[in-house]
């Protein structure tokens, strides 16, 4: 949306994209009494009206209704809510041609999403410097010093792109999925275009993160220790610990490797999660029951899915994944900046994923549906781009939806991003005042979850980061925004 | 995917391209994909027309590819609608849900040399809930700002170049 002012005198039209509902993202920093960073806080504004707005739909509409939550990740949630209603629907196993063709649709998701948020977003940062000028440190800049870093952020999108548009009829607003099933096979068409360009996006894939590689080994310490924590982690695994994107069973583990629970199917999550509301945030915060809020928190995202799965099952990802959980010496990687390193692992397995999966003839099948008994509940977990992403929806005898509770990627998040802030703080803040030093440092800490900040409205352009500074009684030191 | 750069015009004539971008699924904030759905029906000739949720860095293909582009979005504030030219310049967000026009023209230009004139046509919209429809004063900006655009389409090329308001 577009925020349009005009002023008469003279006359001139001045017109700043602003968002609405969803505003902006919103730091606080408090310092105590001694001028030490005390608590940091990312406040975003996460929309709670949709769950309302599913009740009273039948249930074999909402993955097709679903997808207006978020211009991101409409596919994930898509799948997610597919998912959830084909427990509803009473089927616990769809047929190989649906199963597969939904899980290239959600790998070709994300794939293309999270090689918009590394080359969009990550790559300034850490290919130009934190330090860059703000005017050069963005994807032109980027493009400028490594002009094939624009063909593979461009290409890699629209691939991804073209799979959703491939499996699931159309690249916006996709209707693969029907309880119990989907509406179409792939088409020999699509998959021979598809199979044309696959090996170039595996082979991009991996060029970026060796360019990636690069920018580590000369800025190792700031690394290992930008906004960075011991933290525990969970991710869905599949059956045989691998990773497994689409489908699977809950993995937490501690911030030594230990795990936390496992093995946990999506219909028991309330057994080990619980959500808190606090009164400053309109964001739920998620913990593990069995730890308690202040230390039952935990990440999501592309680096707990990597530090909770035992390999990878595609063969240039898993030799990537072993160098990359070097870095841990045995344990979790805690980097917080590791988060875009496990990423570009995490779409080389799509890639590669994909590319398997256009030479399996289970894609041309033509038995798409499988019909079961109607139950009252559905839970599903899938692994959107930014991690762990929950939907349960509770049906009545009508086919109605009466209750639905979604617990997004970012919502995971919620206490990690709030904690990378506070070292950012903790490490860059100087007196009392917020520089652009320190504005731009928390930009890159909160980029490495790139967080969801409406799951529902587009959020075109400019969406302003405040930054507040509080003294021990509350009191505003100083404010920042960065347009 | 044709991996191929955007080509020259054969025919000499202008290519258009209007994308329209917003949520359909949250009442005026789906003006634009309304828009586009408008245009479709309109047979305008030399235009290609597309909508989604927001803008993507892949757009960048597609603008390369024409000589005008007009981006159609919903406008929280202002007249009933309103025009601006827009220019390449490029920024750093803290979030990828946040991919604008101007960013979308640069990329243009860094990687395929395409400078197509540009317009931002902002349309006022009311209401922002969950609700799958345009509010009645909405649609009628909608339509008085299609009947703008669509005229300067069919007076091309005289119209090419942009007023500041309406």
């Amino acid at each position: 949306m577009t925020d349009v002012q005009v002023d008469r005198a003279p006359r001139k039209i001045v017109i700043d994209p602003v968002t609405r509902v969803e505003g902006h993202g919103k730091v606080t920093i408090r310092l105590n009494e001694a001028g030490e960073v005390e608590q940091a806080r990312f406040h975003i504004v996460e929309f709670r009206g949709f769950e309302r707005f599913i009740q009273g739909r039948m249930y074999w509409e909402v993955p097709v209704i679903v997808q207006r939550l978020c211009g991101i990740c409409p596919v994930s949630h898509h799948l997610a809510a597919a998912k959830a209603m084909d427990v509803v629907a009473g089927v616990d196993k769809l047929t190989p041609t649906a199963e597969k063709i939904r899980r290239l649709m959600h790998y070709g998701q994300v794939l293309q999403s999270n090689a918009v948020n590394f080359f969009h977003l990550a790559s300034p940062d850490l290919l130009l410097g934190f330090e860059a000028p703000v005017a050069q440190r963005n994807i032109v800049g980027v493009i400028g010093a490594f002009p094939e870093v624009g063909k593979w952020a461009i290409f890699i999108r629209k691939f991804g792109q073209q799979v959703i548009a491939a499996t699931g009829g159309r690249r916006i607003h996709p209707r693969l999925c029907i309880p119990g099933g989907v509406n179409q096979n792939l088409s020999v068409e699509h998959r021979d275009a598809l199979r044309k360009d696959v090996d170039q996006i595996v082979k991009w894939c991996c060029a970026a993160l060796e360019l990636h590689k690069s920018f580590i080994r000369s800025h190792e310490q700031l690394h290992e220790t930008f906004a960075s924590f011991p933290s525990s982690y969970m991710s869905l695994v599949g059956a045989d610990g691998g990773m497994d994107l689409y489908d699977g069973a809950l993995r937490a583990i501690d911030a030594g490797g230990k795990p936390i629970f496992e093995g946990v199917r999506p219909a028991d999550y309330r057994d080990y999660m619980i959500e808190e509301v606090r009164s400053w945030s309109y964001m739920k915060f998620p913990h593990i029951r069995s730890l308690g809020r202040e230390d039952g928190w935990y990440r999501v995202g592309p680096l707990a899915q990597l530090n909770c799965c035992a390999f990878i099952g595609t063969p240039i990802a898993e030799a990537a994944r072993k160098d990359f959980m070097a870095l841990g010496h045995g344990g979790p990687v805690h980097a917080t900046l590791a988060y875009h390193w496990a990423r570009l692992i995490c779409m080389i397995h799509c890639a590669e994923t994909v590319r398997d999966l256009l030479f399996d003839d289970d894609l041309q099948g033509t038995d798409l549906v499988v019909t079961g008994e109607r139950r009252p509940e559905g839970v599903a977990i899938i692994e959107a781009p930014r991690g762990t992403l929950l939907h349960h929806y509770e049906v009545d005898d009508h086919g109605q939806v009466t209750s639905a509770n979604l617990i997004v990627s970012t919502t995971n998040n919620n206490e990690a991003m709030n904690r990378s802030v506070k070292k950012v703080a903790e490490d860059y803040l100087t007196g009392r005042e917020i520089t652009e030093g320190l504005l731009n440092h928390i930009e890159v800490a909160i980029r490495a979850y790139d967080p969801c900040l409406s799951c529902a409205t587009h959020a075109l352009g400019d969406m302003p980061l405040i930054a507040t500074l509080e003294d021990a009684d509350g009191a505003v030191i100083a404010t920042r925004v960065k347009q | 995917m044709s991996m191929t750069e955007p080509g020259a015009s054969s025919r000499g004539e202008a290519r258009i391209l209007v994308i329209g971008y917003g949520n359909p699924g949250r009442q005026d904030d789906g003006l634009g994909p309304a828009a586009i759905a408008e245009i479709e029906n309109m047979g305008l000739p030399n235009l290609t027309a597309f909508d989604n949720y927001q803008l993507n860095i892949e757009d960048a293909l597609d603008v390369a590819a024409h000589d005008i582009v007009w981006f159609i979005d919903a406008a929280k504030t202002g007249p009933s609608y309103s025009v601006r030219a827009v220019s390449p310049s490029s920024s750093i967000e803290f979030t990828s849900h946040i991919v604008r026009p101007e960013t979308i023209l640069a990329i243009a230009g860094q990687c395929y040399g395409g400078s197509p004139q540009a317009f931002l046509l902002a349309i006022r919209g009311y209401e922002f809930e969950f609700i799958e429809a345009l509010t009645p004063a909405a649609r009628q900006n909608l339509d008085a700002a299609l009947a703008m655009l669509t005229e300067r389409i069919r007076a091309l090329p005289a119209a090419a170049t942009p007023r500041e308001a309406t």
